[in-house]
């Protein structure tokens, strides 16, 4: 490290504050990936918070990106409603059987103590284990799903939309449960360690939504959540559009928003410029089969979408990285963001 | 509802197919290509396909012998169990008269020894997660094994981030969304509309 070099957290922070760092801050979102550096099963390392920690940090110290990710797995959360996860050998693990099958049981719904939940916990244990070793250093992000976006989960989503189109009252009372889950959740992480938290809401996107029904519900949800959150708060549609919503999204309170890889990464900083920074693009399906040309064609061209000004973090589009994406291409990519990356910009 | 009183007052009885012909189906095709240009949300493809299915369903029940069953369609989702791009699609299929055999979430032989006791023609697989795509590559490897000559067509959110996927698993085609499927399913079978 020369003497000029900022560490992740001064660059991260510094593009959060529309300015120029050394260069283009990258956030490598991996998950599953950390079972490969310990050759275990998906399923047992999200059941060791030692294991998960140390190979945040492996990982962060082998590709040098600007961020240590806490987050386990979606259905996590689910767990502590009483649900359960489905695990795969390599993917994120998926939601079983929702925990509202009739739309009556949310009369009776209880949001369950975040400090009660075992699961919950071993994400904290990993979050304070992970502050231990980064200190003020590294940004360790945490991650919240929505309440909004909670009971695709929840109910499943045909049944969501059912009850959003058709049963409002019964919605609303919905998330005034989940968001006194999300809070305490969000918060419960800060106060273990995390930096900033990824708010995931795919299903305010205008992929899953329309705009007008998403200001009438996802919206409010978020501004109401988001304002209790005690840490920055980066808004992630996981792969979903955002670009109809953007000065929407930036009355929610959020730092940031992380576009989908089916926009256009400069039109999107354009319309959150000075407001809210942009995370994304990279297609993380198409990483799988990235030969070193594309990986640096497409580090170049979000570099140049995107990085002048400050404002930008390099990342995938999806928030999770697949665990068939190399080791080789993880690692072009990130020698391509310190190869062009450095401010000023210099692409030619 | 506005939907159900515009096809009821046209409704005579007799008339199912024509209906479906020359007002539902040309309403459904405009939905599509909107949800295909991002220009409406999954949330109102949904509704408009249930709206529809209910419909339909009213004026020509689903065990009526007058659905039409040629080519015989397949679905399933391979073992992955986000069901609702299935859904959308059975909807959508059954709101154009067809008669669709649904196979949940079968692996993929026992998909296969469905579609060969059926006859199917094509079988649709809509899959959401990346890690289940492989699973058409075993289905392929079956239908190759045993010398089905069903038609593979892929579609969901793996297919759309890469437009190559669907050949890499050796599917026969892919559908951007539901009424593309439509189209898609009449090349596979050289159905001239």
């Amino acid at each position: 490290m020369n003497n000029d070099e900022m560490l992740p957290m001064e660059r991260v922070l510094t593009s959060l504050s529309f300015k120029e760092a050394d260069r283009v801050p990258f956030f490598l979102l991996l998950t599953t990936q950390g079972a490969r550096e310990f050759n275990v099963s998906v399923r047992e390392y999200f059941s060791r918070p030692e294991m998960l920690a140390q190979a945040q940090i492996r990982m962060q110290q082998r590709y040098g990106h600007d961020c240590l990710y806490s987050f386990y797995y979606a259905s996590l959360e689910m767990e502590a409603w009483g649900g359960e996860s489905i695990f795969f050998d390599d993917a994120p693990p998926n939601a079983g059987k929702p925990v509202i099958s009739e739309l009556e049981e949310i009369c009776s719904l209880e949001a369950p103590d975040v400090y009660e939940s075992e699961r919950l916990g071993d994400v904290l244990r990993s979050t304070e284990l992970l502050k231990e070793a980064a200190g003020e250093d590294i940004p360790i992000i945490g991650v919240v799903i929505s309440p909004f976006s909670l009971p695709s989960m929840q109910m499943g989503l045909g049944s969501y939309f059912d009850l959003i189109y058709e049963e409002p009252a019964l919605f609303e009372e919905l998330m005034v449960i989940n968001e006194e889950f999300s809070v305490q959740w969000a918060n419960a992480q800060i106060e273990a360690g995390a930096t900033a938290i990824c708010y995931f809401d795919p299903v305010s996107s205008t992929t899953i939504i329309p705009p007008e029904l998403y200001r009438k519900t996802g919206f409010k949800v978020a501004r109401r959540s988001i304002s209790r959150i005690n840490a920055p708060v980066a808004t992630h549609m996981a792969s979903g559009r955002c670009m109809p919503l953007i000065d929407d999204l930036a009355e929610t309170g959020t730092v940031a928003i992380c576009t989908s890889a089916l926009e256009d990464l400069e039109e999107v900083k354009s319309a959150s410029k000075g407001r809210m920074a942009v995370l994304g693009n990279l297609n993380g399906i198409e990483m799988r089969r990235w030969s070193t040309k594309d990986v640096e064609h497409n580090v170049r061209n979000a570099i140049e979408k995107a990085a002048e000004g400050g404002g930008y973090i390099l990342s995938d589009n999806h928030g999770e990285i697949p665990s068939q994406v190399s080791r080789d291409v993880l690692m072009t990519l990130s020698e391509s963001v310190k190869k062009w990356g450095n401010y000023p910009i210099r692409l030619a | 509802m506005v939907a159900n009183k515009i096809i009821m007052d046209l409704y005579d009885g007799n008339n199912a197919f024509e209906l479906i012909k020359e007002v539902i189906t040309p309403a459904l095709e405009r939905i599509g290509s909107k949800w295909a240009d991002g220009d409406i949300a999954l949330s109102q493809e949904y509704m408009a396909s249930r709206i529809s299915e209910d419909i339909v369903d009213s004026i020509l029940p689903p065990e009526s012998s007058t659905r039409r069953d040629v080519p015989v369609i397949g679905l399933t989702t391979l073992g992955d169990e986000h069901m609702l791009g299935k859904r959308i699609l059975s909807a959508f299929l059954k709101a154009s008269g067809f008669k669709i055999l649904d196979y949940g979430d079968m692996k993929a032989e026992l998909v296969a020894r469905n579609i060969k006791n059926d006859g199917v023609d094509v079988i649709i697989v809509s899959v959401l997660m990346l890690n289940l795509v492989s699973e058409v590559r075993e289905l392929r490897s079956v239908f190759d094994r045993e010398g089905i000559d069903t038609k593979i067509l892929v579609g969901g959110a793996p297919f759309l981030f890469d437009h190559d996927l669907w050949k890499e698993v050796g599917a026969d085609s892919m559908a951007s969304d539901a009424m593309e499927s439509f189209e898609q399913i009449n090349s596979l079978m050289g159905i001239v509309q």
